[in-house]
Parts: structure tokens; C-alpha cells; sequence
């Protein structure tokens, strides 16, 4: 009760939640200027979700080079916080942008998932800030309930409902393992909830086996989240049957989420205890990477091969928490660093992918590979771009994805841990197998399907800025590389 | 000329970087533009490189010259370090050159499917990606620049390629990149042992950790240059590639890409790593001179002319690698003559198996004939490139050939001469080899009575106006090389002495 009270005496700084506060408004707005819009007009509910994250994102920037904390030291604003609300803003407009198209054409309820994606949304920017557990349980929560509704949305297509229970179903489930872990944590830290006063508290506490214990439990309920293998399973059926755009906003900004409550436990609450739970996360990345990229080349659905491509992207950002050391807190630095420019690239490259992949399946296309045949000479501009994502993804230059590889191998080779190292290497040239043959369908092979495929301005405007994005940041690596630096928890 | 000093070999580099860009403005229907453009750009490129050649000191060809370091990435230690050399000067001229003898070629003929403006590009890309390579001094940079080539290459093959383009074009891809993994693990080894990226650096430092470490770190970036060069037994994806790829993707392999790995071996792995490198030289010999045998034999059983030219380049190279593998004075300076000779001739060779197939529409070897009565000049510029390519004295072959031999008789750094003269012989009876499987193909080709099927002589045009702009540079080159050697020599020298010191000569 001591927490409670504490936390709900204390002044709250009103700028330092902003961004959420402007979020959250927003959010409301939407829901309720739907009601009373005709059929005809709900697509306006988009352009002012658009104008609201722009908003979120305006008052984060104005939050740039503070550091403060609030609401009794649970809520925390720094650079880390900083680059990631960025990040979620930067997200949160690539999906708008690829949800516009899907959802004006197709399905109903268009408030209703921009209001959920936006409360998603709002779930990024807490985690971002949250360094308590209660607060990071809760940012968790608000990023994947309203998911488990917008992957139902198709609510006439057995898919879409099969999707939404199976997802909803395995995260009610990580959620429980994890609250169970976080309680241990709880009990054992004498009753703090505060990143700092766990980590003081369970330093030197002696009582090693249960430590390990309950941070298994939380590491498994975060895996789950980040669909790390073996708790991917539910990954490629949700993709697969939610609306595209949903699977896109899935696949990075809650699975960032994700990474972000892992990052911040993991650097933040059990720093002391890192040698308990380093194997555990090399463990967890050679699978993710290996299992990944293996089932990926199986695959001949492209949203399936998203799925598994993304799932083995997981992998290499948990290579550079299985580099954690305390004692050498250069090794640290780096791992964290390359981790965050991993993440941020891994944003914009992958919802680059799933938007060229969108607008194909809407304009024209199918979701299978084959179909993919010759697509070159239907649309020279989006093979273009979807050849340059997929390259990023791959890791080849001249996009930025080299990059965000080859800092975790760096991170790697530093602290010495180079078998993984190797493990990254052999799965680079097993990963550009797979994206390769759909490079080469669309190039290389002649069309099966006929006509031309019409973008839309939209997206192809947002798709052509992530890609010159990201090879500007390719070309000047230091663009990503120094706010990383600088944002280091 | 001060922008010249500091930002001419990076203008030279990234010219045709922003031809892509400007590319990316320019309709798919527009040929003619896209065509200008990339004659514009490589056009400019080349001017800024003879800009760079006359500002060159070649007194003291030794250092580095031109050189830029500035801040790049600092939090990995990477500096965006260039500069360049007597070593590498005339593989930077050589690349800007082909580059834009390629786009001449072009404006001949482009291959099916057309889409100019996506072959411009690429070869635009290309050219970026190999000059930078041959100016690069800082490993992270180099492998930047290394890897830049990779992509376009693999479309220039899967998408304007021959009949097994798709195999040809994943085939390289794979092949290279799993070399350059081991590169990258051989550069990541020198960082954390010498703190640096730098190359000069690396290489003033010397002593990079135990004998064990070093070997090591070599045969890791042993086996991404061996790949690249490609040294036997990691030749095999190269026919494909050579044979698969369009006219202008073979000459730019053949006369630029394969050597950068000859030239990483030089201005890499022997200069930082030299105790390494002359515990691996006796290999690396060994290796040479089969791939100079293995390569002339391969040559007398191929049907298809641009195959057989694919598989003399593997001879070829091995005479490259054979003239390093000698640490000596003559062995590598010879290596470096034979680069830019291969370069020239193989290029030429490889535009001729263009020009036939489109004239021809078939370079099976034993559908041809005759080709000196019907098209004399197009003939005798065959004969004379199959010529130069065999090594006759007084064209640009002979002497790379020749030094690499003459090394070999008498290696340096305390190598063990029995074996090298062994290797001398080797590579001797490879020469004769080599004379006789491209006379043989020259005399199958261009002597002879016409086949029926072409007899009436049906769109055997002789050698268009355009086809003598692309060519006549190279032969003229080919020529002056072959008469001249110091033109190539008297460059490289200096720089050659300045890397035997890192052996102690």
C-alpha cells in the first residue's frame, strides 16, 4: 500500500506524459467523432488517428533533452524512452498508412481499429517509459488486447476468428506466466515493485534459486511476445489470418514492445543476476534465428514467410541480450546499442515489406509467392521497393539492414561470445536464400497474373521514404548509430 | 586543384552513385535518356579518374596519395578513409575505364529483355561499388564497398542473362557472400588485435597477435579473396556466371571484379599480415599453377566460346596468383601487370563473344568458321585479342606471365626456391597449354571455310561504329602495355617495394 499511496500523493508532471496524454485524446476522439459519421465518411477516422500521432509525436519532441522522472519514480523520460516513443510514432504512421487502402475497401468498423491501434500504440509509449513492474505489466496489456480484437476483424473469415483466438489464447497464457514471475519477484524483493528497488533487493539476496525461478517465468512471458522459438507457434496462423495491415503492426511495434519490457527488466531489475539468465537468452536466440529461417524457406504464402522472417529477425536482436555482462559495462554498451539499431532499422525495413506486400495482394495480387512471378514488369516501382525491404531484411547492402546485422555481430565478436557470432553468419546466408527466391520471382520469371498494379500515392509516398531511409542510413550509418549511443539505459 | 587532393578519387567513386539517383527521375520508356545519363555520369567519372592519374606524384608511387580521412562511424571505429597508390591507380583507372566502355557498348546494343534503364543503373551501381573498393583504406569501408557489388551483379545475371541465368545468378550470390562472411570474421580478428580498422594503420603496427592467430585471420580472409579471384578449387561458380551474364556483365567480371580479390591479397592480407603470408605462399602457389593447368585443359573441352574464355580466365588468374604467391619483387609487380593485362584482354575477349553471339545467334565453336572472309576487321580483332591473350611478346599478355615465371625462379622472403621452381615449370607448361588451346579456337573460329548456314552472309555486319568506340581504347591499350610495360610498371614499382618492406626487402 506503501507504493499506492506513494505513487498517487507525488506531484505528476504533466509534460513528461504528454505524448500518452496526447495519444490517449486522440484516441477517444476517434471513437466518438465515428459515431457520427456516415458510412460513406468513416475513412476520415485515419486522417485524424494521422494527425494524432503526429501530435504524439510533436510533444515528444518537445521532451528532448529532458530527463526526468514521474508518478514516484515509476515513469521515467530519457533518451532510451525518448527514441523509442520516436520509433512507436514513426510505426504508428507506416500502419495507418497501409491500413488506409485495407480497411476503406474492405471491412467495417474503421473507428473502432484506428481506435484500437492507437490504444495499442499507446501501450508502445508507456513500456517505453515504464520502469516499474505494475507499469510495465500494464503497458504490456494495452499493447496486445486491443491486438487480439483487430486480429478478429474479419469477423466473417474463420481465419481471421482462428487467428484472434489462438492469439488471444497464448497471450492470456505468456500473461499469466509472466504475472506469476513478476509476483515471485515481487515477494522476494520484499514487496518493491521499482526496476531500482528490485535490483537492490535481490542483490546478494541468497536466494539465488528462487531469483531464477520467477525471472524464467518473466523471460517466457516476454518470449511469447516477441514470438521467440519455442513460444512462436501462434506467430505465422495469427499473421496469416488477421488483416494484413494488423499482422504489420503485429509484427513490429508490439513485438518491440516487447523487446523494449525485456530491455528495460533485463538492464534495469536483474543486471546482478545476468549470468543466471545470459545462457538463457543465447539459448533462446540460436533457436529463434536457427528454427526461423529454417521454416522460412519453406514457406510459399508471403505473409507466413513475414511471419518466420520476423521470427528469426527476433532471434538477432536476442543475441545482443545474451551479451549482457555487468562486470564489463563497455561489452554492455555496445550490446544494448546494437540491439537498439537493430530494433529501429528492423521497424522500418519490415513494415516496408508488409506494405509492398498489402498493396500488391489489394492491387491486383495474391498473398502467394508464386504469384509474385514477374512482377517487375507489372510494377517496376514496387519490386523495386519490395527488392529493396527484403535485401534490408536479408541483411545486403545497399540498405540498412547490413548494418543492424552486422553491429550485433560486432557486439558479438567484442564480448567474445563468437560461436554465436557464427550462428548469425551461417543463418545470414540461410535467411538470403529465402528472400532471394522471392527476388528472383519478380524478376527473373515472367508474369502469370496480367495487368498493371496500381499503388496507391500514399503508399507508395511512405514506402519510398522508408526506403531512402534506409539507405541513407547505409550510406551514414551515424544517423541511427549516435541516438543509440546517446540513448543507452 | 585543391578539391582535386582531397575529393577527386571520392567524386570519382560516387558520380555514378548519383547517376542512379538521377536515374530513379527518368521514365522506364525513356532509353535515350537513361542512356545519356549514364554515358554522362561514367563519362564524368572517367574524366575526374585522368584528372586523379595526372595529379598522381609517380616519384613517390610508394605512398599514399590523395588521401581523405574523415569521421564516419564512430562508434565502431570506422573512418571513411581513402587514398590510393601505385598498386592500386591502375585498377582504379582500369574499373572507371571498362565502366564506361560498357555504356558505350550499350548505346550498340542493349540485350533482351531491354529495360535499359535498369542495366544503366546497375552498372552504374557496379562501377561505385568497384572503384570504391580499389581506393578504400579502412576494412570496414572496403567491405562496404566490396559487398555494394554483390547485388547488382546478381541481377545484371538473372535478369539480362543466357538461358541458365537463374542458377548462374543465386549461384554467385551465395558462393560470394559465404565468402565474405569469412572476410569480414578475418577483419573483425585484425580489429581486436590491432585496435583499428585502419589498414595503414594495421600494417604499421605489424606483429598482430600469436603465429597461430595470425594464420588464422589469414585464412579467413584467404578464403573470401580466394573466392573472388577465384583461386581453384573455389572456381566453379565463375563459368557459370562468366557464361550466364550479359556481354557487359562478363567484361566487368572479368576485367574488374576478379580483381579485387587478387588485389585484396596485395593490399590486405600480405602487407598486415606477412609472416602469415609467407607461411601460406607455398599453397597458395601450389594452387596457382593447378588452376593455370586445370584452366588451359577445361579450355580444350569447351564447346562454347564465352565458356572457353571463362575458364582461361581461371588460368589467367592463376598466373596473378602465382607472380603474389612469390613474394618477390618481380612475382608481384608481374601480378599486377597481369591484373590490368587480364583486364584489358579478357574484357575484349568477352565483347567479342557478345558481338558474335548477336551476329552469330549461337557461340557454339563448332557452328563457326570463316569469320575472317566474311567480316575481315571484326576477324583480325579476334585473332588479335586470342593472340594477346596467349602471351605473345609485345602485346599486354606476355609480361604479367612472364614476371610471375621470373619471380618464381627466384622467390622472396626466404621461400623455398626448389619448390617454386617446380612451380616455374608448372606454370611454363601452362603457357604452352594455353598457346594451344587459343589458337586452336582461333583457328576454328576465324580461319577456315564459312559454315553452310551462314553462307549467305545474313546479318554478319563487320564491326559497327560504335563497337570500334568501345574497343578501340582497349586494343590501342593492349598494344601500348605490350610495348611500353613501364607505363604499368613504373607505376606499381614503387608501391611493390614499399609493401616488400612489411617482409623485410
Amino acid at each position: 500500500m506503501e507504493f499506492a499511496q506513494g505513487a498517487l500523493m507525488s506531484p505528476v508532471d504533466w509534460h513528461a506524459i504528454a505524448p500518452e496524454l496526447v495519444l490517449t485524446a486522440f484516441a477517444c476522439l476517434v471513437l466518438v467523432v465515428d459515431l457520427f459519421l456516415a458510412e460513406r465518411a468513416k475513412w476520415l477516422a485515419m486522417p485524424l488517428s494521422a494527425i494524432g500521432i503526429l501530435a504524439t509525436g510533436a510533444a515528444t519532441l518537445s521532451l528532448v533533452g529532458s530527463e526526468r522522472t514521474t508518478l514516484a519514480g515509476s515513469y521515467e523520460i530519457d533518451a532510451f524512452a525518448l527514441l523509442l516513443k520516436g520509433l512507436f510514432c514513426v510505426i504508428g504512421f507506416i500502419v495507418l498508412a497501409i491500413s488506409f487502402d485495407y480497411f476503406r475497401s474492405g471491412i467495417r468498423y474503421q473507428g473502432e481499429y484506428y481506435f484500437l491501434l492507437l490504444c495499442s500504440l499507446l501501450g508502445g509509449l508507456v513500456m517505453s517509459s515504464a520502469r516499474d513492474l505494475v507499469t510495465i505489466f500494464i503497458a504490456i496489456e494495452l499493447i496486445s488486447v486491443p491486438g487480439f480484437i483487430m486480429t478478429g476483424l474479419r469477423k466473417g473469415d474463420p481465419k481471421s476468428n482462428e487467428a484472434s483466438l489462438k492469439f488471444f489464447l497464448f497471450g492470456v497464457l505468456s500473461t499469466a506466466v509472466m504475472l506469476y514471475g513478476m509476483s515471485l519477484i515481487y515477494g522476494l524483493s520484499g514487496g518493491a515493485t521499482r526496476l531500482d528497488q528490485i535490483r537492490e533487493a535481490i542483490d546478494g539476496s541468497g536466494n539465488e534459486p528462487l531469483v531464477m525461478l520467477s525471472v524464467f517465468f518473466v523471460v517466457v512471458g516476454f518470449a511469447f511476445k516477441i514470438s521467440a522459438v519455442p513460444f512462436h507457434f501462434w506467430a505465422p496462423d495469427t499473421y496469416e489470418g488477421a488483416p494484413s495491415p494488423v499482422a504489420a503492426f503485429l509484427s513490429t511495434a508490439s513485438k518491440i514492445g516487447g523487446f523494449v519490457g525485456l530491455l528495460v527488466l533485463m538492464f534495469k531489475a536483474f543486471p546482478e543476476v545476468a549470468d543466471i539468465w545470459r545462457p538463457v537468452f543465447a539459448v533462446l536466440a540460436t533457436l529463434t534465428m536457427t528454427v526461423g529461417n529454417l521454416i522460412a524457406l519453406r514457406q510459399r504464402h508471403i505473409i507466413r514467410l513475414l511471419a518466420y522472417s520476423g521470427i528469426a529477425q527476433s532471434g538477432y536482436i536476442l543475441v545482443a541480450l545474451a551479451l549482457i555482462d555487468p562486470s564489463s559495462p563497455g561489452v554492455s554498451r555496445q550490446a544494448l546499442e546494437s540491439a537498439l539499431v537493430y530494433i529501429a532499422i528492423y521497424g522500418v525495413m519490415d513494415l516496408g515489406a508488409f506494405a509492398a506486400v498489402v498493396a500488391y495482394a489489394r492491387r491486383g495480387g495474391t498473398y502467394f509467392i508464386d504469384d509474385y512471378a514477374g512482377l517487375w514488369q507489372r510494377s517496376p516501382v514496387l519490386a523495386t521497393l519490395l527488392t529493396g525491404f527484403l535485401l534490408s531484411l536479408a541483411g545486403a547492402p545497399p540498405m540498412a539492414g547490413a548494418w543492424a546485422k552486422l553491429f550485433v555481430f560486432l557486439a558479438a565478436i567484442n564480448a567474445q561470445v563468437y560461436w554465436l557470432a557464427v550462428v548469425m553468419g551461417v543463418n545470414a546466408v540461410i535467411a538470403a536464400w529465402y528472400y532471394l527466391a522471392v527476388v528472383k520471382r519478380m524478376f527473373f520469371e515472367a508474369p502469370e497474373l496480367e495487368g498493371p498494379v496500381e499503388v496507391p500515392y500514399l503508399l507508395r509516398a511512405v514506402m519510398g521514404v522508408a526506403a531512402l531511409a534506409l539507405l541513407v542510413v547505409f550510406v551514414y550509418p551515424p544517423v541511427i548509430t549516435e541516438l543509440a549511443e546517446r540513448s543507452v539505459l | 586543384m585543391e578539391w582535386l587532393d582531397n575529393w577527386g578519387l571520392s567524386l570519382a567513386a560516387f558520380l555514378p552513385m548519383a547517376g542512379v539517383v538521377l536515374l530513379l527521375f527518368v521514365p522506364g520508356s525513356m532509353d535515350g535518356v537513361a542512356k545519356a545519363v549514364g554515358l554522362l555520369f561514367t563519362g564524368a567519372a572517367l574524366l575526374v579518374g585522368v584528372a586523379v592519374g595526372l595529379r598522381f606524384d609517380y616519384g613517390s608511387a610508394g605512398a599514399i596519395q590523395l588521401e581523405v580521412n574523415e569521421r564516419w562511424i564512430p562508434q565502431i571505429d570506422a573512418r571513411y578513409h581513402v587514398g590510393i597508390d601505385g598498386i592500386a591507380l591502375p585498377l582504379f583507372e582500369l574499373s572507371l575505364l571498362v565502366s564506361f566502355l560498357c555504356i558505350v557498348y550499350l548505346m550498340w546494343h542493349v540485350p533482351s529483355p531491354g529495360k535499359t534503364k535498369a542495366l544503366i543503373a546497375l552498372t552504374l551501381l557496379l562501377e561505385t561499388g568497384m572503384t570504391g573498393t580499389f581506393i578504400a583504406l579502412d576494412l570496414i569501408l572496403f567491405f562496404i564497398f566490396w559487398e555494394v557489388v554483390l547485388v547488382p551483379m546478381y541481377f545484371m545475371i538473372g535478369i539480362w542473362g543466357g538461358p541458365r541465368r537463374e542458377y548462374a545468378a543465386v549461384k554467385f550470390f551465395l558462393y560470394t557472400l559465404f565468402g565474405s562472411i569469412f572476410m569480414l570474421l578475418g577483419f573483425l580478428a585484425l580489429y581486436f588485435q590491432g585496435n583499428t580498422f585502419d589498414m595503414i594503420a594495421l600494417r604499421e603496427q605489424g606483429n598482430l597477435g600469436s603465429t597461430l592467430v595470425q594464420n588464422l585471420t589469414f585464412a579467413g580472409l584467404f578464403l573470401g579473396f580466394a573466392i573472388k579471384v577465384p583461386m581453384w578449387p573455389f572456381h566453379t561458380w565463375l563459368p557459370d556466371a562468366h557464361t550466364e551474364a550479359p556481354t557487359i556483365g562478363s567484361v566487368l567480371l572479368a576485367a574488374v571484379m576478379l580483381k579485387m580479390g587478387t588485389y585484396g591479397f596485395i593490399r590486405i592480407a600480405y602487407p598486415i599480415l606477412p609472416d602469415a603470408a609467407v607461411y601460406f605462399a607455398p599453397g597458395i602457389g601450389i594452387l596457382a599453377v593447378i588452376a593455370i593447368i586445370y584452366g588451359a585443359l577445361c579450355c580444350f573441352a569447351q564447346s562454347d566460346l564465352k565458356r572457353l574464355i571463362a575458364f582461361s580466365s581461371v588460368g589467367h588468374m592463376g598466373f596473378v596468383m602465382l607472380g603474389i604467391a612469390t613474394v618477390s619483387d618481380r612475382g608481384i609487380n608481374g601480378a599486377i601487370f597481369g591484373m590490368v593485362a587480364h583486364g584489358l584482354i579478357t574484357g575484349m575477349l568477352f565483347f567479342l563473344a557478345g558481338s558474335i553471339h548477336e551476329r552469330f545467334h549461337t557461340r557454339e565453336i563448332a557452328e563457326l568458321g570463316g569469320v575472317l572472309q566474311q567480316m575481315p576487321r571484326f576477324g583480325s580483332v579476334l585473332v588479335y585479342a586470342g593472340i594477346a591473350s596467349l602471351g605473345l611478346p609485345g602485346l599486354a599478355g606476355f609480361w604479367g606471365e612472364m614476371l610471375a615465371l621470373l619471380g618464381s625462379y627466384q622467390p622472396g622472403a626466404g621461400l623455398d626456391e626448389g619448390l617454386f621452381r617446380i612451380l616455374m615449370v608448372g606454370g611454363g607448361i601452362g603457357t604452352v597449354l594455353t598457346a594451344g588451346y587459343l589458337l586452336w579456337t582461333i583457328q576454328r573460329v576465324a580461319m577456315g571455310t564459312v559454315p553452310e548456314k551462314f553462307a549467305d552472309g545474313h546479318g554478319l555486319f563487320d564491326v559497327q561504329p560504335l563497337e570500334w568506340s568501345a574497343w578501340a581504347p582497349l586494343l590501342v591499350l593492349i598494344l601500348a602495355a605490350g610495348i611500353y610495360p613501364r607505363m604499368v610498371l613504373g607505376v606499381t614499382d614503387g608501391a611493390v617495394q614499399t609493401l616488400l618492406k612489411s617482409f623485410g626487402g
